[in-house]
C-alpha cells in the first residue's frame, strides 16, 4: 500500500548500493552461535572471492568464539537469502550471486555453541 | 451576571474557556483551516461529543503546574546540597539514568512537538485544548527530567550530551525513529500511537519501572520527578482512552483504520520496551520486579481488560500479542547480551550479573534463563576474569522498521533468530519479525528512508571508518570513560572513593 499523505508521497531508498562507494552490504548469520547477538553486517568488495571473504571478513569477526577455529567448511551448509546455496570458493561474491544486502546463513553441523547451548 | 454568581462552576468554566473559544468560520472554508483532518480516512461527525473528563482550563492548569514545580525544585535543590547521589544503592544504578536521559527525555520533547502540531489540526476545540495541555506537560517533563538528573552529571560519566546522542547513537535511533514515525503520520494516527497505544496501553511499563527503580535504589531526585509527573500521566492516560472511544463512536468506517494502527503501535511500543526490560532485569542493583512480571501485570492483565472493553466497538487485541506475551521470558536477556557486547559504542557501562543476580534471574525466568542465557553469561564472566572481556567488534544487522539489531528469536524456537526479508522495488529489506515486516509492507515508502546507523557508518557518513572513531567523533562519547565494562571504570573508582571516605 502507499503512504496516506496530504499530497503525492515519494521517497528515495536510503541504502542503495550506489551509496557504498563500490562496496556492498552483506550479512552473515552463524546458526546456533547466539553469543553473537545478531547477524553480522559487513561492508564487502563484491569482487573479492568467497574464500577470501571467509578468511578476511567472517573468521576475524567470530574469532572470540571457541568454536571459531573448529569450523569445517567442507561440511558446513549455506543459505543465501533463505535458499540453498553452494558457494564456489574461488569465485567472487558477485559471481556467486551474492548481491547487495544479501543474507548468508551458515550451519556448522558439528558445532552447536558453548556446551551445545546454541550460543 | 450577579455578584454572588461571579465564581463559575467547573462545568461552565470549562465551557466558556475551551469550547466557547472556538467559532464557526464564515469567510473561510473549514477544510482550508484544518487541512490535515480528513486525509487519513477518519470520519468525525460531531466534535461536540468529545468529552474531557478532567475539564481542566488553562488558568487552573498554570496554577496547578506552578505549585508542583515549586515543590519539585525545592527538593532538587535539597538533593544537590545534600549530595544525594551518595545515597543511591550503587553507582551501577546511574547507568539506568544515562539510558533514560538519552533515550526517554528526548522523547518527551518529541511528544511536546507532536502534540503542539496535532493540536493545531483538529477542528474540535475540546481536542485542541487537551493536546495543548499535553504538549506543555511533555515539554515540562523533558525539562524536569533533565534537571532531576543533572546533579549526577557532576559526579558520573556519560550524561554530558543526551540530545546530541539521541540524534546519532546507534541504539538511540530506536526510540528516535519510534517518535519520528508517529510525528510524521497524520494527527489521528499520532493520537492512536502516542495517546492510546503508548500512554494508555504501555506507559505503565515505562514509567513505573523507572520511577520504582529510582525509589528502590535511593534516587530521591528522580522519584520526586515521578511524583510530580504522576497527575499529568493520569490525565494523558485518560485522554488516550477518550481519544480512541471518541473516534470509534463517531463512525464505523473508523474501526478498521484504528485496528490497523493499534496493531502497528502495539508492536512498535513492545519492541521499544525491550530497553526497559533490560533496565529492570539487569541495570537496577535493587530490583523492583522482573520484566516478565511487569508485562503480566501491566499488559496481560490490564491490557486484557481494556481490549475486552473495546470489543463492543469491534476492536480485537493487537495482532502478534501472543508473540509479545511469549517473548516476555527472553527479550530482556537478549537486549542485555547485545549491549554487553557492543559496550564500546554505548554511553553507559555494562557488566555481567553476579552469582546472586544470576540466581534471581533463574528464579524469575525458570523456563528460559538457565537454558538459553546462563551459558553465554558464565562464559563471558569467565573470559573477563581471565582478562579477555568480550566485545563484538563487528556491526550487527538492523531491522528496517524498529532499528533494533535483529537479535530476537523465533516465537517457538528461542535458539533461532527471527529474520524476515522483503523485496520492494528491487531492493532487499530485512526485519526482526513479522510484526515489523507487516508495518513495512503497509507503507514501504515511509520505511525505505530509514536512517539505519549501521548502514550510515558503512556509507561513511558518521565521521569515521571504525567504531572508536565514530564513537568519539560523531557520538561525542568518551571511549573507555563513558562506556566499556563497569568493572574498572572511572565511575566505579569514584563510587569506591565515596563509600570509603564518606562525603567528599
Amino acid at each position: 500500500m502507499s503512504v496516506k499523505a496530504i499530497s503525492e508521497y515519494t521517497a528515495e531508498p536510503m541504502d542503495t548500493v550506489d551509496k557504498f562507494h563500490g562496496m556492498q552490504l552483506m550479512y552473515i548469520y552463524w546458526k546456533n552461535h547466539l553469543m553473537f547477538c545478531a547477524s553480522f553486517a559487513f561492508l564487502v568488495d563484491p569482487e573479492m572471492s568467497f574464500e577470501s571473504m571467509l578468511t578476511n571478513t567472517f573468521l576475524p569477526a567470530i574469532k572470540d568464539h571457541p568454536d571459531s577455529g573448529k569450523i569445517n567448511f567442507e561440511s558446513a551448509t549455506w543459505l543465501l537469502n533463505g535458499n540453498d546455496f553452494n558457494a564456489s570458493m574461488e569465485l567472487s561474491l558477485r559471481e556467486n550471486k551474492i548481491d547487495h544486502k544479501s543474507l548468508l546463513t551458515i550451519t556448522t553441523p558439528e558445532l552447536n555453541g558453548l556446551n551445545s547451548s546454541a550460543t | 451576571m450577579s455578584a454572588k454568581n461571579r465564581k463559575l462552576n467547573l462545568k461552565d468554566k470549562y465551557q466558556y474557556l475551551t469550547r466557547d473559544m472556538a467559532w464557526e468560520p464564515t469567510y473561510q472554508d473549514k477544510k482550508d483551516i484544518f487541512p490535515e483532518e480528513d486525509f487519513e480516512g477518519i470520519k468525525i461527525k460531531d466534535w461536540s461529543k468529545w468529552e474531557d473528563p478532567f475539564r481542566l482550563t488553562m488558568d487552573s492548569y498554570w496554577k496547578y503546574q506552578a505549585e508542583k514545580e515549586k515543590k519539585l525544585y525545592a527538593i532538587f535543590d535539597a538533593f544537590a546540597q545534600n549530595n544525594g547521589h551518595q545515597n543511591i544503592s550503587d553507582a551501577r544504578y546511574v547507568n539506568a539514568l544515562k539510558l533514560f536521559l538519552s533515550g526517554v527525555s528526548p522523547l518527551e520533547y518529541a511528544a511536546f512537538q507532536g502534540y503542539a502540531k496535532v493540536g493545531r489540526q483538529f477542528s474540535g476545540a475540546g481536542a485542541r485544548v487537551a493536546c495543548q495541555m499535553q504538549a506543555i506537560d511533555e515539554l515540562r517533563h523533558s525539562q524536569t527530567q533533565q534537571h532531576a538528573m543533572s546533579h549526577y552529571n557532576k559526579h558520573f560519566n556519560g550524561l554530558h550530551d543526551p540530545a546530541h546522542m539521541h540524534d546519532r547513537v546507534w541504539f538511540l535511533s530506536v526510540p528516535k525513529s519510534f517518535f519520528d514515525d508517529a510525528r510524521s503520520a497524520g494527527p489521528f494516527e499520532f493520537l492512536t500511537a502516542i495517546s492510546f497505544s503508548f500512554e494508555y496501553v504501555l506507559t505503565n511499563l515505562l514509567f513505573v519501572p523507572f520511577m520504582s527503580g529510582a525509589a528502590y535504589n535511593g534516587d530521591m531526585a528522580t522519584v520526586t520527578f515521578g511524583f510530580s509527573a504522576q497527575s499529568d500521566e493520569a490525565r494523558h492516560m485518560t485522554l488516550g482512552l477518550e481519544v480512541i472511544k471518541f473516534i470509534l463512536e463517531q463512525h464505523e468506517d473508523n474501526v478498521p483504520i484504528i485496528q490497523k494502527w493499534i496493531d502497528k503501535w502495539f508492536w512498535r511500543g513492545f519492541r521499544l520496551l525491550s530497553l526497559v526490560g533490560m533496565m529492570m532485569d539487569y541495570m537496577l542493583p535493587n530490583k523492583v520486579m522482573s520484566w516478565a512480571e511487569a508485562w503480566e501485570t501491566y499488559y496481560e492483565k490490564s491490557g486484557g481488560a481494556l481490549f475486552k472493553d473495546l470489543e463492543r466497538y469491534g476492536i480485537r487485541p493487537p495482532k502478534y500479542q501472543d508473540v509479545a506475551n511469549a517473548a516476555k521470558n527472553h527479550i530482556s536477556h537478549q537486549a542485555w547480551a547485545t549491549f554487553y557486547q557492543y559496550s564500546k559504542a554505548t554511553n553507559f557501562h555494562t557488566w555481567m550479573p553476579d552469582e546472586s543476580e544470576m540466581k534471581w534471574l533463574a528464579e524469575k525466568y525458570p523456563d528460559s534463563f538457565d537454558k538459553y542465557y546462563r551459558p553465554r553469561f558464565e562464559y563471558w564472566d569467565r573470559k573477563q576474569k581471565e582478562g579477555e572481556r568480550f566485545y563484538n567488534d563487528t556491526l550487527p544487522q538492523l531491522c528496517q522498521v524498529c532499528q533494533i539489531p535483529a537479535i530476537f528469536t523465533e516465537h517457538e524456537s528461542p535458539s533461532v533468530l527471527s529474520l524476515r526479508q522483503v523485496e520492494y522495488n528491487e531492493e532487499r529489506y530485512h526485519f526482526c519479525s513479522d510484526g515489523c515486516a507487516d508495518i513495512f509492507n503497509d507503507e514501504p515508502e515511509k520505511y525505505i528512508q530509514a536512517w539505519l546507523p549501521v548502514h550510515q557508518i558503512y556509507q561513511g557518513n558518521c565521521d569515521g571508518s571504525n567504531v572508536s572513531e565514530v564513537v568519539s567523533n560523531y557520538y561525542n562519547i568518551n571511549l573507555g570513560k563513558d562506556n566499556l565494562d563497569y568493572d574498572g571504570s572511572p565511575d566505579q573508582k569514584r563510587w569506591q572513593e565515596i563509600k570509603n571516605n564518606g562525603s567528599k
